[in-house]
């Protein structure tokens, strides 16, 4: 065959004449799997916009209530989703107060401190915890961080289901995503920036909380981001330990029910199509999925600025 | 790094302010390596918690106690063949005698045969009235069979490994005893198999579109950013996607009416059809990012190399950049598709409350999965409900662990071949 090749294009007529139609339909196959995801998040945008608009096109839902209302009982045509927001918020918050300094802290040993052996034993159980179905988190939280709580606190004061032991165990969950994300972040520093600490004088943790650190913020602050999303649009823990019902409530040992566990409970039960509470899960959706795509968006900017500065 | 403390060579003042620093440093150290020691402690809490319930003291409460039957002080466990008929026959009506010898005479049958029925009409068990975690069992036993022989005197108390082959191969039931997970297991598996049929193609295919082909312009910069932001959509959010889209709009093909599929059971959109459908639509970001960073990875020479050749783009990419990029892309594949194996919300979104004890035969069957099962049992309040969760979430992990076993293998193997 390669002599043929040669043969022929010494000719006048080179290899660009020939038509190559298999190339052209690889590569039309290619685009269109490329495309397929803009067809997903139309899918998306399209499918919850036409139902959350049905919602509130209906006589019974009014779009102030909607959004300042604290009841939220479709059998009442009472549909205001602060208190699913604020058992989302609380739940997050939770989180995020175990995950971030927890998960900071582990970043920093791994990039900094610990011995190439130990890191290479520490990320792959780390990857480990990453792995682990979030049902699974759910029955840890249920059936182990609840009762601990309640030994601790009184069973008077914690409720069997209640948002602070799911929101302990998003913490967890969460925990190995901002490590990675963080360590990340700490090892794209360059190494002339800590050696031209440790030059000045500077102790290891001087150079890792005065130097590395604030290099990488922007780093950190997009883990810490996507950490948040993640864990608002986090389901099957709250599905289990947090509760069944909305509950405007404060109290993190009291249950309530999140944005994403309303949907899975309600879905998860018979459910008549073109009802009014067919539509109010489309409508919570639409909610959750504009809030975790103006997260991820900010992410993204944030990391992009990260990337102009050290690349 | 050590700073030379000697005094001789550092001002006092320097000398005064390293101790408080060196310690703070230490305490600090000390801290991050606390944070991680939690990190590790909560994974083994989570495995122990999970084993602890899979083990461990059942109490059943029985109709007759088998301690009563036993004759001259021998347990009915190490009794012969003929003291076990002649027991069932003083203790079952006449009726139920003769319909048990006409189904098999009872001389011909087996000892195990013949002692399943002593247990199953004689002793009778109804209620499981008690169980206990490995670790009770294990330190307090006695207790446990007194407090037991107090409150349930016709009770037995046996040590139960609630996974074993029989929970592994048994169909759902509402007889926590008897409840397995096979009708789970193989609609995991089903629902696997469609996702990797189509998911695998079309995110190799974005991957390669992506990394090869789009040149720098406004349309590939939009469908990579698009990606990466669904790779951040809520997993519930497809499920309601998969509601409207599989299950409602196209219910006619997923439910297999177009195809001659009419059972009744299963027209109506929720199968596994629509599920398998669904995760793809979930793992695709998530595959296409992974096999994107696998393709990057090759290296640029062997393209030139190609080019340089005379071979045309797609040779290039199939005789030189997809051989050398495939133990990425299989690890990358088997990771995003071991996250969807786990995946509990959009499936519960799409199949609803399914109890079904039937295997699911085709892809037109209703379904329900492994974490679905987890889920289910979970949520209900008795006791022993947890112990059969905790079984089978072991059998989840067991398969989530061999799978990404398997990537591991794979990379390596295909590794050194190149």
């Amino acid at each position: 065959m390669s002599v043929r090749v040669i043969s022929r294009s010494t000719k006048a007529n080179p290899l660009h004449h020939h038509p190559r139609r298999g190339e052209f339909l690889i590569r039309g196959f290619l685009l269109f799997c490329g495309v397929f995801s803009i067809l997903t998040t139309l899918g998306i945008v399209y499918e919850l916009g036409k139902e959350a608009l049905l919602f509130f096109r209906n006589p019974a839902v009014d779009l102030l209530e909607f959004f300042t209302g604290t009841k939220w009982q479709p059998q009442a045509d009472a549909f205001g989703i602060l208190p699913l927001v604020t058992a989302t918020l609380i739940t997050t918050s939770i989180a995020m107060l175990i995950a971030l300094p927890l998960g900071l802290a582990v970043a920093i040993y791994l990039s900094e401190y610990a011995t190439p052996k130990a890191r290479n034993i520490l990320k792959p159980t780390l990857e480990v915890l990453a792995g682990i179905p979030t049902v699974v988190y759910g029955y840890f939280a249920l059936t182990f961080m609840t009762p601990v709580l309640r030994s601790i606190f009184g069973r008077d004061v914690v409720d069997i289901y209640n948002m602070a032991s799911g929101g302990l165990v998003m913490g967890i969950l969460i925990l190995p995503l901002i490590t990675s994300m963080s360590e990340d972040a700490l090892s794209a520093v360059p190494r002339a920036l800590r050696e031209g600490s440790y030059a000045l004088g500077a102790t290891k943790l001087e150079t890792a909380i005065k130097v590395v650190v604030p290099a990488a913020i922007s780093g950190l602050a997009a883990a810490f981001v996507v950490g948040i999303s993640r864990a608002i649009g986090e389901t099957m823990i709250v599905a289990i330990a947090v509760g069944a019902g909305p509950n405007f409530t404060f109290n993190p040992f009291k249950g309530a029910e999140t944005m994403t566990g309303h949907i899975v409970r309600i879905s998860g039960g018979d459910l008549s199509y073109d009802s009014i509470d067919y539509d109010s899960l489309f409508a919570i959706g639409l909610l959750l999925f504009a809030i975790t795509l103006i997260l991820n968006i900010i992410s993204q900017r944030i990391v992009r600025r990260f990337r102009e500065t050290y690349e | 790094m050590s700073i030379p403390t000697n005094g001789k060579r550092l001002t006092p003042h320097f000398e005064s302010n390293l101790p408080p620093r060196n310690r703070k440093a230490t305490l600090w150290r000390t801290l991050f390596q606390l944070s991680t020691t939690i990190g590790m402690i909560m994974l083994m809490l989570l495995l122990y918690n999970i084993i602890n319930a899979s083990f461990g003291l059942v109490a059943i409460d029985n109709k007759i106690d088998p301690a009563s039957l036993a004759v001259d002080g021998v347990p009915i466990e190490e009794l012969d063949q003929e003291t076990l008929i002649t027991i069932i026959k003083e203790n079952v009506s006449k009726g139920k005698f003769r319909q048990l010898e006409r189904e098999q005479p009872l001389a011909e049958r087996t000892w195990d045969e013949v002692y399943q029925v002593v247990i199953d009409d004689v002793v009778q068990p109804k209620d499981i009235v008690g169980t206990w975690s490995l670790v009770e069992s294990l330190t307090r036993k006695e207790e446990i069979v007194a407090e037991v022989e107090q409150e349930h005197p016709q009770a037995t108390v046996k040590f139960t490994s609630w996974i074993d082959p029989q929970f592994v191969t048994s169909p759902q039931s509402s007889d926590v005893l008897k409840a397995g997970v096979r009708t789970a297991l193989l609609g995991t598996l089903l629902i696997i198999a469609i996702t990797i049929v189509i998911a695998l193609p079309i995110g190799i295919g974005a991957a390669i579109y992506l990394e090869e082909y789009a040149s720098d312009n406004w349309v590939n910069r939009m469908i990579q950013t698009n990606i990466n932001n669904l790779a951040g959509v809520p997993s519930i959010i497809y499920g309601m996607l998969g509601l409207a889209i599989f299950v409602r709009a196209m219910k006619p093909i997923t439910s297999g009416a177009i195809f001659g599929f009419t059972d009744p059971t299963t027209a109506n959109g929720r199968t596994i059809l629509s599920a398998g459908l669904t995760l793809s639509l979930l793992v695709l970001p998530v595959l296409i990012i992974n096999v994107q960073e696998a393709i990057r990875a090759v290296p640029n020479s062997l393209r030139e190399g190609a080019y340089g050749l005379g071979a045309t783009k797609w040779q290039t990419i199939w005789y030189h950049v997809l051989p050398n990029a495939i133990p990425g892309i299989l690890t990358g594949a088997i990771l995003s598709i071991s996250r969807a194996i786990g995946e509990t919300a959009p499936l519960v979104v799409i199949g609803a409350a399914t109890y079904i004890t039937f295997d699911p035969n085709s892809p037109f069957s209703k379904f329900t999965t492994l974490p679905i099962q987890i889920y289910q049992w979970t949520s209900r309040a008795q006791g022993e409900y947890h112990n059969i969760a905790a079984a089978a979430i072991l059998v989840l992990l067991t398969l989530l662990l061999s799978l990404n076993a398997t990537a591991i293998l794979l990379r390596n193997r295909y590794s050194r071949r190149y």
